[in-house]
């Protein structure tokens, strides 16, 4: 499921014809508050190169405009609502509150409610071995119409966790709000190769040898690996699993808190292993 | 670039979400293109605009030349796939606030 962004305007901070510069410092103060409160801001000037085409239905143009009159502006096609406030002389605050009241009650999405964390794909390197679809338990990976593996649910993907990107052979799952390369975008060295090929072990993350289970996959060791399972068990496991996924660094201790139950991760890890093989073998690659 | 080159349009990322830019970075590069006296677009996040599969990155990725100060270019570039506008091979250059210096970065993008 993705969630659309809420745009409600972009701000344009006019500085062309008929309108009086804003000082450097306060141009730079004005356009860091507007962005850090989670705005689009185009500063259009009679230098350089504007008009990237948009779909935005409203604008909001500050300028310092001359006799401090802000013009009525109308888009000809009638698609775009225009409007211009002048800013003589008002501080960053005070700009940033006029902003605010323009827009009103529409939603936006606003930076620090959220964290936008999510694995994004470096198709270069993926060579569509599904490994990814296969672990993840949150149904974030999907296949595409044409069988390549996708990010498809972003919005599942659990904030900080990062372990996807270890099962990957190729090193080709990033997280752009990672700290450390090459999770975090940088170039892939043959180093991190060697080192990232160390996948984590699936077996203590979810506590128990369920891979080698799925391998097996006929009934009578599902029907073993579920009377082996006692929540007690599974509770201990966890807690060896997250004190040794803390002392790594690597997986956040809410993560592993708030994985399935036992049973729940066997479905779970059954219907992504049963996805990844059907678009295997669609691709006519031996699973 | 020919003289008869359009300029780049030029797009700067505030990286505002989650900051892994450091702070320092991306307020010198702000300053300077702020400076430069030059238009440009800035955006509060990529990443966030990604997850949402924002319509305008399509209209980025279909405004060449470009130059995005963000991050990291195998992410930005893969941002912009996820979102299913991907920028084209041509045309695009990335700088990358988490590495380089305010002045790399500023140089990068209003070079002539
Ligand atoms: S595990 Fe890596 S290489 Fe395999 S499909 Fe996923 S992203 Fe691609
Ligand atoms: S693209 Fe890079 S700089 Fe921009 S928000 Fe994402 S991580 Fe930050």
């Amino acid at each position: 499921m993705i969630t659309h962004t809420a745009r409600p305007l972009r701000v344009v901070l006019y500085e062309g014809t008929g309108a009086i510069a804003l000082s450097a410092p306060a141009r730079a103060q004005v356009l860091a508050a507007l962005l850090d409160k989670g705005y689009a801001v185009t500063r259009a000037t009679a230098q350089g190169s504007t008009g990237f085409p948009h779909d935005d239905r409203s604008l909001l143009v500050l300028g310092q405009f001359q006799n401090q009159q802000a013009p009525d502006l109308e888009d000809a096609t009638g698609k775009v609502t225009i409007e211009a406030r002048d800013i003589t002389g008002l501080e960053t605050l005070d700009i940033v509150s006029l902003v605010e009241k323009a827009r009103g009650n529409k939603p936006m999405n606003q930076p620090g409610t959220w964290k936008p964390w999510f694995p994004v794909i470096d198709y270069s390197r993926c060579t569509n071995c599904m490994q990814c679809l296969s672990f993840c338990l949150f149904d974030v990976y999907g296949v595409s119409k044409d069988g390549k593996i996708q990010v498809q649910n972003n919005d599942n993907c659990k904030t900080n966790c990062p372990a996807c990107s270890r099962v990957c052979p190729e090193v080709a799952i990033m997280f752009p709000k990672h700290q450390a390369g090459p999770i975090n975008g940088e170039v892939v060295n043959e180093e991190d190769l060697r080192r990232e090929k160390m996948k984590v072990d699936i077996s203590s993350l979810l506590g128990g040898d369920i891979y080698a289970r799925l391998r097996d996959r006929s009934e009578a060791a599902k029907s073993r690996f579920s009377k082996e399972r006692s929540a007690d068990k599974a509770l201990e496991e966890r807690k060896k699993c997250l004190t040794k996924m803390a002392q790594d660094g690597f997986i956040p201790a809410e993560v592993l808190a708030s994985l399935p139950s036992p049973d729940e991760i066997m479905r779970k890890a059954e219907e992504a292993q049963a996805r990844a093989q059907a678009a295997l073998s669609a691709n006519g690659t031996p699973a | 670039m020919s003289d008869s080159s359009p300029s780049p349009k030029l797009l700067y990322c505030r990286c505002a979400y989650a900051q892994v830019v450091p702070q320092s970075v991306k307020d010198g590069v702000l300053a300077k293109l702020c400076d430069s006296g030059t238009s440009f677009e800035s955006v509060a996040d990529l990443c966030e605009m990604a997850a949402h599969r924002d319509e305008r990155l399509k209209a980025f990725a279909n405004t060449t030349p470009i130059r995005i100060a963000a991050c990291f270019p195998r992410v930005v570039r893969g941002l912009f796939r996820q979102a299913e506008s991907p920028l084209p091979e041509d045309g695009v250059e990335i700088l990358n606030m988490r590495v380089q210096s305010i002045d790399e970065v500023s140089e990068g993008m209003l070079k002539a």
